[in-house]
């Protein structure tokens, strides 16, 4: 199973010294936080894309280069990319480019970005939100797989005769999730191409993720990739460790408190009992974690945020450090209880080339090929 | 006889509130047409009040807590709604409005709906016409022809004809809702999530003409 964390990239000032950290700063402090997030052992970096203040990181291919060549294992990835307002085309190009800088440590998480202004700042529209990401992705999809494709579609101008380049890594494109934390058809789409999918239920209470996952799963099914206990499953999730458990609480109550997110809402200990949110002691944080699967199943990939709200960046390398440490406890458990048929962790590079080599693809990957000929 | 569930949406503040009280003359009324149309009528009483900091933290965080989203959905999938609300400012309650913001757009598409309203005095009764029902119109709704509105001094005005009074006016607007609702035309919200659009239906709706 995959362990790691994801950033948004916003730039939040420090509720409890009132300072803002300079962009620069920002920025230097995420590199800083993905190495270390190597360092301590986890498996996955993921970073966010946004075209708006307060956040900084609006081309997360360069972040994500430049942390390659600064660490040697960690997956990067992002949280998430967004397949409506980007080319396609381009999210093509960036990612097969940053997938053979990385040899191969690279997928990535499509979202379709909720902030209405920065469609038409793209010259899209919110309202075409699903409609963009169905046929952004369907074109994305052919374009990493066919080497010259002729295409037409509604959003952007017909490709004849085109080839991205670099082509993927070894023919391998990069594993790709659909996140969606309220969206029917983004599970749908998911489960319809045999991907991942990713709830950032870090704001939902389980009762939904239940609901999200559980209709992924069943149409994961549906169309042919496997049983629905082996569909590939990501969740988010928010922890705030300190040894003792009031210590946690309490360092932690005034950047909840004035979180853009929740700020002025519920209480900590409200918001704590109906999402993922743990603030308490490292075995807290584990139990709370193990009880994920009991609403979403047994999954293969947990992402932790835990460099928002303010934190400085000092708080945010002990927390990594915290992490590191209930990170081999938590694999132990989650091992311990996943039946021999479910997969441990989602495809990467390396197993998708393995299995392919060996001439047994380890997941059904693509649409249904009684499907692909309905297929644009 | 067929089973139809009926939802009263509450936004009175004291205890006891003369909206709660005409809420529940509006249901008896109701339920008793439905009754004798051969109906059966299955009620539940929805006090905003009660979800109130619920519905503020929906507002912030974008997330209803599990209390919240069970009485949305009873909202959602009734057969009837009667909505009323005490005027404060020359409109619905601040209260009242949040509840029905959180619901989502188009989630009571031809629900029929009986709109009433509470007040010191009669002078605020338009606000049924110009901040109830379009409001209701917005959301799909189908809103009934009356609305009923109850000043303090309407519920005792012994000078007033009985087919003019408050309760005529109940009855009235609750015939109406019963008759709505016993022609039975609304098709419960088909819940997306067990129900999925076929992702070759989404695909193919991509494609150029």
């Amino acid at each position: 199973m995959q362990f790691g964390i994801f950033s948004v990239s916003d730039i939040t000032t420090d509720p409890t010294t009132g300072r803002t950290p300079a962009e620069h700063e920002r920025i230097e402090a995420v590199v800083a936080i993905a190495r270390k997030a190597e360092e301590v052992g986890l498996d996955v970096f993921a970073l966010g894309e946004h075209h708006n203040p307060p956040f900084f990181s609006s081309s997360p291919t360069t972040t994500l280069a430049y942390i390659a060549a600064k660490t040697e294992r960690i997956i990067l990835s992002t949280a998430t990319t967004l397949i409506t307002t980007n080319d396609p085309v381009k999210i093509a190009e960036d990612y097969a480019m940053l997938q053979h800088l990385a040899d191969g440590r690279v997928d990535l998480m499509l979202g379709r970005g909720n902030t209405g202004p920065v469609y038409p700042w793209f010259g899209q529209d919110i309202r075409n939100g699903i409609p963009l990401a169905v046929e952004n992705y369907a074109l994305l999809h052919r374009l990493w797989r066919e080497d010259v494709v002729d295409w037409q579609g509604t959003f952007r101008t017909p490709l004849t005769g085109f080839t991205a380049v670099p082509r993927p890594l070894d023919g391998i494109p990069p594993f790709v999730w659909h996140g969606s934390i309220r969206s029917p058809e983004v599970a749908e789409q998911a489960a319809y191409y045999g991907d991942g999918f990713f709830h950032n239920n870090i704001f939902w209470p389980g009762f939904h993720v239940r609901r999200m996952v559980g209709l992924y799963r069943r149409r994961y099914e549906h169309y042919g990739h496997g049983p629905a206990d082996t569909a590939i499953v990501g969740l988010g999730g928010q922890v705030f460790m300190r040894p003792n458990s009031q210590d946690a609480v309490r360092e932690f109550r005034p950047y909840f408190d004035h979180a853009p997110v929740y700020g002025g809402g519920p209480s900590l200990e409200e918001y704590a009992d109906t999402t993922p949110l743990t603030v308490g002691s490292p075995q807290q944080v584990i139990e709370r974690t193990l009880g994920f699967r009991e609403f979403a199943g047994d999954y293969q990939r947990q992402l932790f945020l835990v460099d928002h709200a303010g934190l400085p960046l000092k708080t945010v390398l002990e927390q990594l450090e915290m992490l590191g440490e209930i990170v081999p406890v938590l694999r132990r458990e989650f091992d311990a209880v996943r039946p021999a048929h479910v997969p441990s962790d989602p495809p990467t590079h390396a197993s998708q080339k393995a299995s392919r080599d060996a001439g047994t693809p380890a997941t059904p990957e693509g649409p249904p090929p009684t499907l692909l000929e309905a297929a644009p | 006889m067929t089973d139809r569930s009926l939802v009263v949406v509450t936004a009175g503040l004291s205890q006891p509130s003369s909206t709660r009280l005409l809420g529940d003359r509006l249901l008896a009324a109701t339920e008793r047409a439905l009754r004798e149309a051969g109906e059966e009528p299955r009620t539940e009483v929805v006090e905003v009040r009660e979800h109130a900091q619920d519905l503020v933290n929906h507002f912030l965080t974008g997330v209803p807590s599990r209390r919240l989203q069970t009485t949305i959905d009873a909202v959602v999938a009734a057969d009837g709604l009667i909505a009323v609300t005490p005027i404060f400012s020359a409109s619905y309650s601040g209260l009242f409005k949040v509840f029905f913001d959180v619901i989502e757009h188009e989630a009571l598409a031809g629900l029929p709906v009986l709109i009433g309203a509470t007040g010191g005095t009669a002078r605020h009764s338009l606000a049924l016409e110009h901040a109830m029902r379009p409001l209701f119109t917005y959301l799909g709704g189908s809103v009934m022809r009356t609305a009923v509105y109850a000043a303090s001094e309407d519920w005792g005005a012994p000078d007033v004809p009985a087919d003019a009074g408050l309760v005529a006016r109940i009855d009235r607007a609750a015939a109406e809702l019963a008759a709505a609702m016993a022609a039975g035309t609304r098709a419960a919200p088909a819940d997306p999530f067990e129900n999925p659009i076929p992702f070759e239906d989404l695909l193919r709706s991509q494609r150029p003409e």
